[in-house]
């Protein structure tokens, strides 16, 4: 370690949902390395000390070196021409990049999908379907006396969720912390989030569903068949007593993550959960609230939804949004083989889509920003390398409880941010189009 | 910009200059009214048109985390009331709450070129400016939500009232907020900290703060006189929605003494009638209480039948009411130390008591009213109902003919316990249209250079062709300008443009940093230091200046 280092005060992670804010980043500036990072959890840590500025051409024409300049315009050209283009990803870009991507988008008429379609879009239905109460995090740190996580396991994947916001830290009206708060684990496996819990309640697979529900029964006070203990692997007694803990508590929250919105059932878990928590409301305060993954995930929801009206899922083709998971889903259309062009940003489809969908993504040219090289920048026509958000760009994400924060970034790159790359590409496809006559819809222009 | 303009031969209506249907020219040149342009200035023929300032929003919904939780519920809403991209302008969807850039080009649409966001939480103040952003054409800003805020409520329980002061400020100062907002006053502690309990009195006790609904309200009028901001505190009164609530909002008002006060959606808080059961009308109580006191003004909150989303920092309100709709999609959202928040989808109908009276109040309130400047147009967008309602509006208060044919086919119990069953004759003219959408809510705003067309007001200008029916005239004026630029030309789009974020920037003394970044470090879940927002998220912008700030005594 060189004695010239600098620290950077309150920056932000944006390696998980949690964005911690309250990061103490020391940098080496001789070896161009973040070489500390205080109050980091251990997948912040290595989000932070383990970023080096990978030697990569800052982009890749059909595998050959190619300068920044020269991949928008083929990006472009690629953008403009396509009769299907799609764009996907977003989740790991700031907000200013999300909002760019959905203007090229607006622009040619494409499909536009986030990761939250294979995460937490099913929450995101469930949400349409019957609201939710929720808080933000330092509410549930505040007031919470009473925490319910649900099929996730924070310990591995959110480590400071326990930490920080919602089980172990002391609040407003939770002067002792940990000792004033009751926390239950539902999961259907003993996962390292176990101990921390007060009580451990295991459902079989695919059974989340049954049990909620009859949560929601015994909530109301009405009875349930006690063949769902079999069922469900569960005991109705220790439903009861989760059902009686649940009304007698002043705040109650349930946390919950993927095992409920990507396992049997998926929006009528999330749905189940969701209404569950609205019942108890006759009783007492509850909020529910899905713990979510990625970075800025929540970001691109809100910049989604602000622009078009809904969260994911979305088409343009007919000059205005369309809504319609399962038809403009990216996994469900390129499973069809639909899309004749596709624009990932900050995403790895290539290798974790079902086989049919990453065999299409492979027959048509693909546009891909990344920070890394992956399964998908190989497969592309045109891959850019892109600067780190949070470590190298300065942005905005947001938690993932909707609140909006900052980013402080550390490092310089040699590299351009996703925001300067997608703005290039916009403004070159604005001048393509409007050179073949296409940049608007001039039946649509009738203001009435 | 840049560009000169003379708008010849139209009728105008200005009456902050006292202009009252003359037909005179109207020059423009960078972006402002001048006196005259010289013969290269391009015409704008208006012979047969009605020209007036801008409209000013002085109460919506249209921005930030709840208004976007709202937008995510309602897919159904958006499928059909779409908004198709053009050469100039974005795509959208609409329904009761659309995407940002239709919320912008729908106000243009109907002549409308600054709005004000009524309700943001402060940690909530960089997600509202991000959209506002978005919203394109119109010029914007927010009211910030003080009256459930953990921190100010201990400082006046412990008669800290200097620094309460100074919090104030920061805390306008943070989020870049145009003023205070109070919802609710008191309420959240109950709501969040009490098992959903509610507070109904003034003087009910707050046990966690040890402090009452008076005395947080008193505390924040006095502290927006102080600072002066162009704009006094802004309030939603407790017991919105509850029969028998006018005795509490003719104590609020009350309360303010000879201080500027505004209180918002004053029909939602005129009901007479004992609590838990059919509320009546008390518009001519609350409409007399207004008349009589120039320190107070208010913005009606019309109910119009049809569609609307509720969506208000009253959470317990949003919960009763979920109880009653047809449709049980419900969002609570609770924001720590600062609000709590209730969203659910709504829809007004003729044939509901409640409803009916609801909407008859709201034009009592209108056609009682003395001084058009302090009762101005709004409909609580979208909780009485969209924007998109307010040419329907104008002609119900324009049109009697029509006003009477709408009283018939609505709730007749109802209309029986309001004055129009007394046949309320009075027609708004012209001027007193441009009064209640323009005019006045500018002047009550502080926005010197709005809401007028005098020399050096800004060049925010709507051309209507004159039509019988009024609700289809203010429905899609012919031409828009913003800044002097040509946004809507023959009724389609001509530009876009950004518009600027209006906010003030009282005077803090540093110190107060001392007192509230250890209450931070306890109970908020970010950083002190990530907290205020940054000039970044300002880009084009406008400070509005505070008079000069009295003393704390």
């Amino acid at each position: 370690m060189s004695e010239n280092t600098k620290v950077v005060e309150n920056a932000t992670c944006t390696f998980c949902g949690c964005v911690c804010d309250d990061m103490n980043l020391t940098v080496d500036l001789d070896a161009h390395k973040i070489i500390k990072a205080q109050n980091a959890c251990v997948l912040g840590r290595a989000w932070f000390t383990e970023h080096v500025a990978e030697k990569r051409p800052f982009a890749l024409i059909d595998g050959k070196e190619a300068s920044t300049e020269e991949g928008i315009e083929a990006a472009a050209q690629i953008l403009a021409n396509a009769k299907f283009p799609i764009t996907y990803g977003l989740s790991d870009t700031t907000c200013e990049a999300q909002r760019q991507a959905v203007a090229i988008t607006d622009m040619i008429g494409g499909n536009l999908d986030t990761t939250t379609s294979v995460c937490h879009g099913p929450s995101g239905i469930a949400f349409q379907g019957t609201g939710e109460s929720t808080a933000s995090l330092g509410e549930i740190k505040n007031r919470a006396d009473l925490i319910v996580f649900w099929g996730g396991n924070p310990a591995e994947s959110h480590p400071r969720l326990f930490t920080r916001y919602a089980l172990m830290p002391k609040g407003l009206r939770i002067p002792n912390g940990k000792k004033d708060r009751y926390a239950v684990l539902v999961d259907v496996r003993r996962t390292p989030s176990a101990p921390v819990a007060d009580k451990f309640i295991q459902v079989k697979p695919g059974t989340d569903f049954e049990v909620l529900w009859a949560l929601r029964a015994l909530v109301k006070g009405r009875r349930v068949d006690p063949k769902l203990e079999e069922k469900t692997g569960v005991k109705i007694a220790d439903l009861e007593d989760l059902a009686q803990r649940m009304k007698s508590c002043r705040f109650g929250a349930l946390l919950f993550g993927m095992g409920l919105t990507m396992t049997r059932g998926r929006h009528f878990n999330s749905g189940a959960l969701l209404a569950l928590a609205s019942d108890l409301n006759e009783f007492t305060h509850f909020v529910a609230k899905p713990v979510r993954g990625h970075g800025n995930v929540t970001g691109a929801d809100n910049v989604v939804s602000w622009q078009t009206g809904f969260p994911f899922g979305i088409n343009f083709g007919r000059g205005y949004p369309r809504f319609n998971p399962g038809e403009f889903t990216t996994v469900d259309l390129l499973s069809r083989g639909e899309a004749d062009a596709a624009l990932i940003i900050a995403s790895d489809p290539a290798s974790n889509f079902p086989k049919p969908a990453v065999e299409h993504l492979k027959s048509i040219p693909v546009i891909v920003l990344d920070t890394k090289e992956s399964v998908t920048t190989r497969i592309a026509k045109v891959a850019f390398a892109t600067a780190t958000y949070g470590i190298n760009v300065p942005g905005t994400v947001y938690r993932m409880d909707d609140v909006a924060i900052a980013l402080r970034p550390a490092l310089e790159s040699p590299y351009p941010s996703d925001e300067e790359v997608l703005t290039a590409i916009k403004n070159r496809v604005r001048e393509l189009l409007a050179a073949s006559g296409r940049a608007g819809n001039p039946a649509a222009q009738k203001v009435a | 910009m840049g560009s000169k303009l003379r708008i010849v031969n139209g009728r105008l209506y200005d009456p902050a200059n006292g202009v009252d249907g003359e037909v005179r020219d109207l020059c423009v040149e960078d972006g402002r009214i001048v006196e005259s342009v010289g013969p290269d200035a391009k015409k704008i023929e208006a012979q047969g048109m009605v020209i007036m300032p801008g409209g000013v929003d002085i109460h919506c919904h249209i921005a930030g985390p709840k208004v976007n939780l709202a937008r995510k519920l309602q897919p159904e809403s958006h499928r059909y009331d779409v908004q198709p991209r053009t050469a100039f302008t974005r795509s959208g969807t609409g329904g009761t709450v659309p995407s940002t850039f239709t919320t912008g080009y729908r106000y243009a649409t109907l002549g409308y070129t600054t709005a004000m966001e009524a309700a943001v939480p402060p940690i909530g103040a960089r997600h509202t400016l991000e959209e506002l952003h978005d919203t394109p054409v119109i010029d914007k800003g927010f009211y910030v939500l003080l009256g459930n805020n953990v921190l100010l409520n201990q400082l006046m329980k412990e008669g800290r009232r200097d620094e309460l002061r100074q919090a104030v400020a920061w805390w306008l100062n943070a989020t870049r907020a145009y003023t205070i907002k109070l919802v609710n006053p008191g309420g959240d502690e109950p709501w969040k900290g009490q098992r959903n309990a509610v507070i109904t009195d003034l003087d009910q006790n707050i046990d966690s703060f040890d402090i009452t609904p008076r005395q947080v309200i008193t505390s924040l009028i006095e502290v927006a006189n102080e600072l002066g901001l162009p704009h006094p505190a802004h309030i939603h009164c407790n017991n919105l929605g509850h029969s028998g609530n006018y005795k509490t909002t003719l104590e609020t008002m009350r309360m303010a003494g000879d201080s500027r006060v505004h209180i918002t959606h004053i029909q939602f808080h005129s009901y007479g009638g004992e609590p838990g059961k059919n509320p009546t009308s008390m518009a001519p109580e609350i409409a007399a209480y207004v008349n009589d006191h120039p320190n107070v003004s208010a913005d009606v909150g019309q109910v119009m039948f049809g569609k609307s989303t509720i969506m208000t920092a009253d959470a317990p309100v949003a919960h009763l009411l979920r109880r009653l709709g047809s449709d049980k999609r419900w969002v609570n959202s609770d924001t720590e130390c600062e609000s709590g928040c209730g969203i659910i989808p709504f829809s007004y109908q003729e044939h509901i008591y409640t409803h009916a009276l609801q909407w008859a109040i709201g034009l009592e309130l209108f056609l009682l009213t003395k001084d058009p400047w302090r009762m101005v147009l709004s409909t609580d967008h979208p909780n009485g109902g969209s924007f998109m309602s307010y040419p329907r509006l104008i002609r119900l208060l324009m049109d009697r003919d029509f006003r009477d044919e709408q009283i018939k086919l609505v709730n007749q119990r109802a209309i029986r316990k309001t004055t129009l069953a007394d046949g309320l004759s009075r027609e708004y003219t012209l001027n007193e249209i441009a009064i209640v959408t323009r005019a006045g809510p500018a002047r009550l705003l502080g926005l010197k250079n709005k809401g007028h067309l005098g020399v050096g007001a800004e060049a925010d200008i709507t051309i209507y062709e004159e039509d019988e029916d009024k609700e289809k005239m203010f429905t899609a004026p012919r031409y828009v300008l913003k800044d002097g630029k040509l946004i809507i030309e023959d009724h389609e789009f001509r530009g876009d443009n950004e518009g600027r974020i209006l906010h003030v920037a009282p005077a803090y003394d540093p110190e107060i940093e001392k007192v509230i970044k250890p209450f931070f470090e306890s109970y908020y879940s970010i950083r002190f230091e990530n907290y205020a927002v940054t000039d970044h998220y300002l880009r084009a912008h406008e400070e509005i200046a505070t008079a000069k700030p009295m003393a704390a005594e």
